[in-house]
């Protein structure tokens, strides 16, 4: 008779089971994409756009300069002044119909070069990042002509000129978070994709020209920070919505300081998740590896702060323990993977540092016995235990797969600890108690909060932060506003 | 002999002096001394900004409907004392049928965001119908504490249509009243004492602007400010502000006019604030019950 294993078993393995590639099409080299055209960076510059996973080149992607920016500012101008302020209202909406679909039909192919592109695990691209995605579209298209509804009482304008610039966490997500609203709205757009992950956003490129939108109403330049720093510069740019860390935030705030231009900033946070000594604790224990495990960390609401209530600490944190070890970490191609590549060797190595910092800081560290890939940017899945609100690991944002622990005996303590940080972007509650729940989301200084559960995202759903985790919302009936000025 | 009024500041529920000692004189316009006014420093502000987040908890809290009552309470004690507003109205330059026309308008600004008080949740709510199981919804939250620099060519009306609204939403204030017109300012402090409004809701200051707002502008635990065109000084303040990414609204309005209020003046000082809960799927959507 086969004995009952004691523990989970941590050499199991499953068979490979990749997803193929060879449906996929990239180019070798991506120029600029504006007024429906590819057209060649004036820069005369490319970069290498690589796999994370692998190493290797994926292909070259054009490095736009400011007179670039400016081609791509002035396209955009010559369509909202002339095609796409002008056009009916519902038949806006139909172009963003018609984009939503066409990103359904080449939903695989979205899936798999997100997944080369980013490291990300081609699980969360092809059930997260690409549908989600999809449905931001199929949402904010059948706002464009029911304005008047959201605003009621108001005369709504459309702002102009849109400047988006985009993380690298959720590449396609993001796009389709930045440009669907924008679009509903009236606005026109220059999109800059992350410098690490491009593909998603030229790829989304040759379906805005498939579709027909009409040319220059989205137009997509890549680059560096200068590129986006140009952007935000631009004269003629109305408003600029951003996406990435507190740090990048308070550059372009301070550098939009004295225009006219609006600004959206969804930045970075710290959030505290919360488990009390009445939730369901197997419940619970998925709820923290979904808060801070998911896409590698690389997550801005990520549950980055776990504070556990003190008499369920030592049960939590052994089965978070056991749960981790069945993590795997690797090919993010693989179907079974849980955890795929950290996104780049900079991001590798500041999550490194943070690491060692929070050794130095004399937290205790628990990493997971899996085996890494000799190739490639992979980090094991890490906790830190005894760690003090005042340490640095429990501070900063650190983007990566990295938690610390801290416990708490009453409601008012934890409710001080998770509201004593500079960030409010969102905060997770695990308790049976319904009371609890409504106290403690009314509460927590945060602009998401999820209760017994964690990371979930809607396009019919507000998201956005408090405090330095930034301003604006986006997502649902309030992420219109965003793009709109009341006269 | 007439007794003369001694003008002081509004910190934390209480009328201390400046704690600078320092004052300046009102001059009418024979040159004659109309009051000693309060020359406040950083220090005031520091201390104006703890009383004010002191006091966000409680009146953050508060329900609505409580919130709603006194803002109405405060309109009424306003009311019971227009001679005096109208009479300093008048001795800082208005004439009788302008003073009377502002104090009626105050009081029906007040009025109007004490009716919005319960109102303003529901109207910029949403229960969002997203596409999993899962019950979610927004609503809206004060910001905290609300910086709110008074118009500076008006002694009453424009100070109260810019606080109504931060107040209505449940925000606490501080305040810096015109330099020049300090007089109403004041006056209305010892209107919102009387009101049942809890200390440290609303901190009223006098004194110099350009002194007073850089410390406001760059305070870690101020979440957003308000002022009108402040003309050189724009630049600085909105710099100062993104140390913290103070949320800051500039808001240029004939204050006068009926229709210088409406909802938007309240939710520019709320955050949204959306809430998941999963939903138990036991039973099929067959049962029809």
């Amino acid at each position: 008779m086969p004995t009952k294993p004691t523990s989970v078993p941590t050499d199991w393995n499953y068979a490979p089971s990749p997803e193929g590639t060879s449906h996929i099409q990239l180019k070798k080299k991506y120029s600029l994409f504006i007024n429906n055209e590819w057209v060649e960076p004036l820069s005369n510059t490319y970069y290498p756009t690589v796999n994370p996973a692998t190493e290797e080149v994926l292909a070259e992607i054009a490095w736009a300069n400011e007179a670039d920016v400016d081609a791509a500012v002035r396209a955009a101008r010559n369509a909202y002044e002339n095609t796409w302020s002008q056009m009916p209202a519902h038949e806006r909406g139909k172009y963003l119909y018609r984009i939503a679909r066409m990103m359904q039909e080449r939903a695989r192919e979205f899936a798999v070069i997100e997944t080369l592109d980013g490291g990300k695990t081609i699980r969360e691209s092809r059930d997260v990042d690409v549908p989600l995605a999809c449905n931001y579209f199929f949402y904010y298209a059948g706002w464009a002509d029911k304005l008047e509804y959201a605003f009621p009482n108001q005369k709504i304008e459309p702002l102009g000129v849109a400047g988006q610039i985009i993380p690298w966490n959720f590449p396609l997500l993001m796009a389709a978070w930045k440009i669907a609203p924008a679009l509903a709205t009236g606005n026109t757009v220059v999109l800059k994709p992350s410098e690490t992950t491009p593909l998603t956003a030229l790829k989304l490129a040759e379906i805005i020209k498939d579709c027909g939108l009409p040319p220059g109403v989205v137009n997509i330049i890549t680059g560096h920070g200068d590129t986006g720093a140009a952007l935000v510069k631009h004269p003629d740019v109305n408003k600029i919505a951003f996406t990435g860390s507190t740090q990048v935030g308070k550059i372009i705030q301070r550098a939009v300081t004295g225009t006219n231009k609006k600004t959206t900033l969804e930045l970075g946070g710290k959030s505290a998740n919360i488990v009390f000594d009445d939730a369901p604790i197997d419940q619970a224990v998925e709820g923290i590896v979904n808060g801070i495990f998911f896409n590698q960390g690389h997550v801005c609401c990520a549950g980055s702060r776990l504070f556990v209530q003190e008499n369920i600490a030592p049960v939590v944190i052994q089965k978070l323990k056991a749960r981790m070890e069945s993590l795997y970490v690797g090919d993010p191609l693989d179907k079974n993977t849980d955890i795929g590549a950290i996104n780049s060797k900079e991001q590798l190595e500041t999550i490194q540092k943070y690491i060692q910092i929070g050794i130095n800081e004399g937290a205790e560290i628990f990493q997971t016995e899996c085996a890494l890939p000799t190739k490639g940017y992979f980090c094991k899945p890490t906790l830190f235990l005894n760690v003090a609100q005042s340490n640095v690991i429990s501070q900063e944002e650190i983007f990566g797969p990295v938690l610390t622990i801290q416990t708490f005996r009453s409601i008012d303590e934890v409710i001080q600890k998770a509201n004593n940080s500079p960030y409010g972007l969102a905060a997770g509650v695990w308790t049976d108690k319904g009371s609890r729940i409504f106290n403690l989301s009314t509460k927590l200084r945060a602009g998401v909060v999820w209760a017994n559960t964690y990371n979930k995202f809607d396009p019919t759903s507000p998201f956005g932060g408090f405090k330095e985790s930034g301003f604006g919302r986006e997502g649902g009936l309030h992420g219109l506003s965003a793009y709109v000025k009341s006269e | 002999m007439e007794i003369l009024k001694t003008y002081k500041i509004y910190i934390g529920g209480a009328f201390p002096r400046t704690e600078s000692g320092r004052y300046y004189a009102l001059l009418d316009s024979n040159g004659n001394t109309q009051a000693n006014v309060c020359l406040c420093s950083k220090k005031d502000i520091r201390n104006a900004v703890v009383a004010a987040r002191k006091a966000f908890g409680g009146w953050g809290e508060r329900s609505a409907f409580n919130r709603s009552q006194i803002l109405y309470r405060i309109a009424e004690m306003l009311n019971g004392r227009k001679a005096q507003f109208i009479e300093e109205l008048t001795l800082q330059g208005s004439t009788q049928a302008q003073a009377e026309a502002e104090v009626s308008m105050a009081i029906d600004r007040i009025v109007y965001y004490a009716g919005w008080a319960d109102k303003f949740v529901q109207v910029a709510s949403s229960v969002n119908p997203v596409n999993s199981s899962h019950f979610n919804f927004s609503t809206l939250e004060p910001m905290g504490v609300v910086g709110v620099v008074a118009p500076a060519n008006s002694s009453l009306i424009g100070l109260v249509s810019m606080v109504m609204p931060v107040l209505c939403g449940g925000n606490t204030v501080v305040g810096i009243a015109s330099e020049k017109l300090p007089l109403c300012a004041v006056t209305f402090a010892e209107v919102l004492h009387t009101s049942d409004l809890p200390g440290g809701t609303v901190n009223i200051l006098t004194g110099k602007t350009e002194e007073m707002l850089p410390t406001l502008a760059a305070h870690m635990d101020v979440n957003a400010l308000v002022s009108e065109d402040l003309g050189p000084l724009n630049i600085p303040t909105a710099l100062a502000c993104v140390d913290n990414l103070k949320r800051k609204f500039q808001c240029d309005q004939d204050w006068m006019s009926r229709d210088a209020q409406n909802l938007q003046l309240i939710t520019h000082f709320q955050e949204v604030k959306t809430t998941w809960h999963p939903i138990e799927n036991i039973g099929g959507s067959s049962s029809s019950y």
